[in-house]
């Protein structure tokens, strides 16, 4: 089982999709009830993952490879590969977490249609779950488009009154990146035939890892960069950095509830992972350049701030926490582009954190707006009164999303500012000063979201329609129980999400400096790596290898 | 006259598919006289009868060819290759698909004639000359037959006053730039002394070199004009609009891909040659190419414009048929000023077949909301389709999304050729063009999926009846679509077979 455990865990929810069309749709109890049975499923599957996982840890590449290289189509040498290092795994159990938490929260907000809208949310997490596996860029890319369409199709039918509008702009805007990384794709497939000693048109990713950091000195650094950027616009559209975010919070403002926790919870992972998995090994030489690297990291700080800002201003919860959803993906990608081990390990972890509280926050929103259908916050006050359990999550999950210690969002934030703080040179900047303009980001969220806490739950009940409201059902208890276990866990014992990380992460920091040829820079690397600055992972084990393993390649170490 | 030289079986085995489809032609022609009015769709079934004939005896060439890739025939008018009987079953293919379609569209409209089964098959016939022909006479025969069975059958509905201006416009703008057309083949013809297509390309390049340069140019900008008219490429796609909207729909469908499909055949032909003997106007490609760029962008950029502010969806369709014609063309420039690239040859091939499928599927679909009382091709009566008749509209969504080139469906797979020739070949600029065109399609086909699945049925509208066969008609084409775009490397490995490329991808090359 353990040969084809991810395939099994891609197609649990399409079973379940193909499943729900043969059930009439007049019939909605027996159609909710066998979504969420698939949904549990695949979160239940996705678990035997995690002692497999474990166990091999520390073992270089990556691990439970299906398929071989050119299998789907061999005549253009794409292939049906999957496989997953620490990186991926975490963002999988997140995936079918969140898709079981998102699907067990609709069970009252959707009434109409409920057949369709659980067959396309069934299939979006298919396709969700197919980006974070998939060892084969051209199978990725199949399913990074293919998802559009149940995203598309979730907004566009059960959004609020704007949602053609942010249907349209969702599918265009990312769309109309990743056309232009398909040219790119298409450009590194040429490139790795005739750079690789065998000719072999592929476009199996650990094959594409040898040859594509040679384009900067086979084409030069500015073909390079131009190829830099056609991958970096379908990944900053996704994230989305700042100026391409117009498409969010009209996105996630008109998506039903369990539409914007998949769409930040998972979807704006996915443009965070395409940076990691793709143009940080891709690309070593053009990141080592001051100016590439001076934009992205001003574009991070400038999405931490503006944010946050605009978050303070809002009028309408949701769009609020989806501003906030800027900011925090800020961190992420700032994270990213220190290229330290720290930062980014911190930025995965910041990933996962953020899926959870972000999550959570949409699921509150949702709950309100479900009782009330509206989302002003000047309609509510007081709500702690009427509500009192749901005001303790939801007072929680504010802490966790702004970075309180004991709590998940604290030790990613912390590991981010760090990591991009020891470190000495980024684009002719001191880190630490990247990290002082970051760190605005974090007051400001305590601003916005303590401010948002006081003028909803606070008070006396200001409206009288406030005053009937039922506290939360044991169903709707049961979406949190799984997030608040999970923020507490990585809020109070990171350390094994440090070391799941800790392989993949070195590995490519490693490579990103080894490739980049600058020899002060690795050395850099080396200095740094020590767990020790980890704050919260304590003293590391007896078996842990050495932090900077030697070129491990990234080559397949299945065992099919 | 006396006996033919050189006449011999192999020439009746070449012409078996066109000679079959003729009879069967002739024969529907005749058996309609006898049918009462209740029973016309037996025509159907004697033209499906006649098509799968034809197809077996297509077969039977492909199997005298064997390993040979081409062989003349019919004293060196035609020339049988692999590209050219592969566009024999594309011809088909649609052809069966689109009369399954028009079965129950004929009765609604109640213009069940068996002279349009007749016209459908005696326009294959003519589009098999077109894309076989060797000899320009033959291809301009060809393109007459189909243009002149087009004609009329757009003009079908008798009682509809759409469908006569369509095909009046159609005929004069066709017949003119047939005159064009005929017009540079009879320079041509002055210039190399033979309407043999095999010796015009051996002597064209010659030709290039000494003073008749001139003439050869304006030669080859007639010609491409015929030919560009034909693929509705702007600036000679304002027919297109018109006809396909006054067409019958299921006409209209047939036009956007077995007729589509025979103008590129005969482009290719008059342009390359074929894959196998390079001939034709092959010497001018360094000419015919930069005037393609323009061409190309020009129809990229004016149909995709012009398409976002259509209400009829027939128009709508029609436009996009002309943007694909863009994405198409690029294949052609892929390649450098003296060479072809294989890989842009093959995306037009493939192109052509995903086409074919995907838009006839929805064509189908909008022929099918044609009934008694509505016309159905507004994008308003598209309204919450998916309440009426929830197959078609998610299968609708299947060939909108198809065409617009997302994948795992076909469409891509014909965008995909294109993109890889070009950047292959180095020119970036066009395929970030051609790619970013193609996010502006999504928008208007996405207006027609906004419709059926967020759209709001009108009061009183019941669920939508539609016939077997129409439904056996689009359930082929969305078989395809998705078939085609899971698991396309058999189909990728026929067109390579069409244009004999080696199938191990590293040595691929035009066998010439």
């Amino acid at each position: 089982m353990q040969n084809h455990i991810l395939s099994i865990i891609l197609f649990t929810p399409l079973v379940g999709a193909i499943l729900l069309l043969f059930v009439p749709k007049e019939n909605k109890e027996a159609i909710r009830w066998i979504a969420n049975i698939f949904a549990l499923a695949g979160f239940l599957i996705s678990i035997p993952l995690v002692p497999w996982f474990w166990a091999q840890r520390f073992e270089p590449g990556f691990k439970f490879i299906e398929g071989t290289a050119n299998n789907w189509i061999p005549s253009i040498g794409a292939g049906y590969v999957l496989g997953i290092d620490g990186i991926s795994f975490l963002l999988i159990m997140l995936t079918t977490l969140l898709g079981w938490v998102s699907i067990l929260s609709s069970w009252t907000a959707i009434e109409n249609r409920v057949k369709e809208y659980y067959i396309w949310f069934l299939i979006l997490q298919t396709g969700m779950l197919g980006v974070f596996m998939a060892l084969d860029f051209f199978l990725f890319f199949v399913f990074w488009e293919a998802m559009l369409v149940p995203m598309y199709l979730l907004i566009g039918i059960w959004g609020g009154p704007r949602k053609l509008y942010a249907a349209i702009k969702f599918f265009l805007y990312t769309l109309a990146g990743s056309v232009l990384m398909l040219l790119g794709i298409l450009f590194l497939y040429f490139h790795h035939h005739s750079a690789s000693l065998d000719h072999l048109y592929t476009f199996s990713i650990p094959e594409l890892y040898k040859t594509a950091p040679q384009i900067y000195t086979d084409y030069g650094p500015y073909a390079a960069t131009l190829l830099f950027l056609s991958f970096f616009f379908a990944f900053a559209i996704k994230v989305p950095m700042f100026p391409f975010h117009t498409w969010l919070p009209d996105a996630h403002v008109e998506a039903p509830t369990a539409g914007s926790v998949i769409l930040a919870g998972v979807l704006l992972k996915m443009g965070t992972y395409g940076f990691i998995r793709f143009s940080l090994p891709f690309f070593p030489d053009v990141l080592m350049h001051t100016r590439v690297r001076f934009w992205v990291m001003v574009l991070s700080i400038i999405a931490i701030i503006y944010g946050a800002l605009v978050s303070l201003m809002q009028k309408d919860m949701k769009k609020l926490v989806a501003y906030s959803s800027v900011s925090h993906l800020g961190f992420c990608t700032l994270g990213i582009f220190a290229l330290t081990p720290l930062g980014l390990s911190g930025s995965v972890l910041q990933q996962i954190n953020h899926g959870i509280s972000t999550g959570a926050l949409f699921l509150i929103v949702g709950i309100l707006y479900e009782r009330r259908h509206t989302r002003e916050i000047s309609e509510y006050g007081g709500i702690s009164n009427v509500m009192p359990v749901y005001a303790t999550i939801t007072m929680i999950m504010f802490l966790s999303s702004m970075g309180l210690p004991l709590l998940n969002g604290f030790v990613g934030e912390f590991t981010i500012l760090g990591g991009t703080f020891l470190e000495k040179d980024i684009a002719g900047h001191p880190g630490w000063f990247w990290t002082a303009w970051a760190v605005p980001g974090v007051v400001l969220a305590a601003a916005y979201l303590l401010w948002l806490y006081q003028r909803v739950f606070f008070g006396t009940v200001t409206n009288p329609k406030n005053e009937k409201l039922h506290d939360l059902t044991p169903r709707e208890v049961a979406t949190f129980v799984p997030l608040l276990i999970m923020a507490f866990w990585i809020g109070l014992y990171p350390k094994p999400f440090f070391q799941i990380l800790e392989q993949p992460v070195n590995h490519l920091v490693a490579t990103v400096h080894r490739d980049a040829s600058t020899p002060e820079t690795v050395a850099n690397a080396a200095a740094q790596t020590p767990a020790a600055v980890v704050p919260v992972a304590v003293a590391s084990p007896a078996k842990r290898p050495p932090a900077i393993r030697p070129a491990a390649t990234a080559t397949a170490k299945g065992k099919n | 006259m006396g006996a033919l030289p050189q006449f011999s079986a192999t020439d009746y085995l070449l012409a078996l598919p066109i000679i079959l489809l003729t009879l069967f032609a002739l024969g529907i022609l005749l058996i309609d006289l006898m049918l009462p009015k209740e029973q016309k769709w037996a025509n159907a079934v004697t033209a499906l009868i006649g098509v799968m004939f034809s197809a077996k005896a297509v077969y039977n060439i492909q199997h005298w060819l064997g390993p040979a890739p081409y062989s003349y025939g019919l004293m060196y008018t035609v020339l049988m290759d692999r590209a050219a009987i592969y566009f024999f079953y594309l011809f088909l293919a649609g052809t069966a698909v689109a009369i399954l379609m028009s079965v129950s569209y004929l009765e609604t409209e109640n213009e069940n004639h068996g002279e349009y089964y007749a016209l459908m098959l005696l326009s294959v016939a003519g589009m098999m000359c077109m894309a076989a022909g060797a000899d320009i006479v033959l291809i301009f025969i060809g393109l007459e037959l189909m243009a002149i069975s087009t004609y009329v059958l757009v003009g079908f509905l008798r009682r509809d006053r759409r469908s006569n201006e369509a095909a009046l416009k159609y005929f004069l703008l066709g017949a003119f730039s047939s005159g064009i057309f005929a017009y540079g083949l009879s320079l041509l013809y002055g210039l190399t002394g033979s309407t043999n297509l095999m010796v015009i390309g051996s002597k064209m390049s010659g030709i290039m070199q000494n003073e008749y340069r001139f003439v050869a140019i304006i030669a080859l900008l007639t010609t491409l004009t015929g030919l560009l008219f034909k693929i509705a490429a702007i600036p000679f796609h304002q027919w297109a609009p018109d006809a396909y909207e006054g067409a019958p729909t299921s006409i209209t469908g047939f036009m956007s891909v077995a007729v589509k499909a025979a103008g590129w055949a005969m482009l290719l032909r008059i342009l390359i040659g074929s894959p196998f003997r390079l001939s034709g106007l092959i010497a001018l490609r360094p000419i015919w190419a930069p005037v393609l760029v323009f061409v190309s962008i020009a129809t990229m950029t004016g149909a995709n414009l012009a398409a976002l502010t259509q209400t009829n969806t027939k128009r709508l369709l029609a436009y996009s048929s002309i943007a694909h014609v863009g994405y198409m063309l690029l294949g052609l420039i892929a390649g450098t000023a003296a060479m072809l690239n294989a890989d842009g040859i093959k995306g037009i091939l493939i192109y052509l077949l995903v086409y074919t499928f995907m838009n006839l599927g929805a064509f189908g679909v909008i022929t099918s909301l044609r009934h008694k009382k509505i016309i159905g091709d507004e994008l308003d009566d598209l309204n919450g389709l998916y309440s009426r008749a929830p197959v078609e509209a998610v299968l609708m969504l299947v060939f909108l999304l198809s065409l617009a080139g997302i994948p795992p469906l076909a469409g891509f797979w014909g965008k995909y050729f294109i993109f890889l020739s070009l950047i292959e070949t180095q020119h970036y600029v066009l395929a970030a063009l051609g790619v970013l065109y193609s996010v502006f399609g999504l928008y208007y086909y996405l207006k027609i999926a906004n419709a059926m699945f967020m759209g709001q049925v009108e009061a009183g509208e019941e669920k939508l009846a539609v016939s077997y066969t129409m439904r056996a008609g689009i359930g082929i084409a969305a078989f395809a679509t998705i078939f085609i775009g899971i698991l396309p490397n058999r189909f990728i490995e026929v067109v390579n077979w069409a244009l004999g490329i080696v199938q191990s991808p590293a040595v691929a090359k035009l066998v010439r």
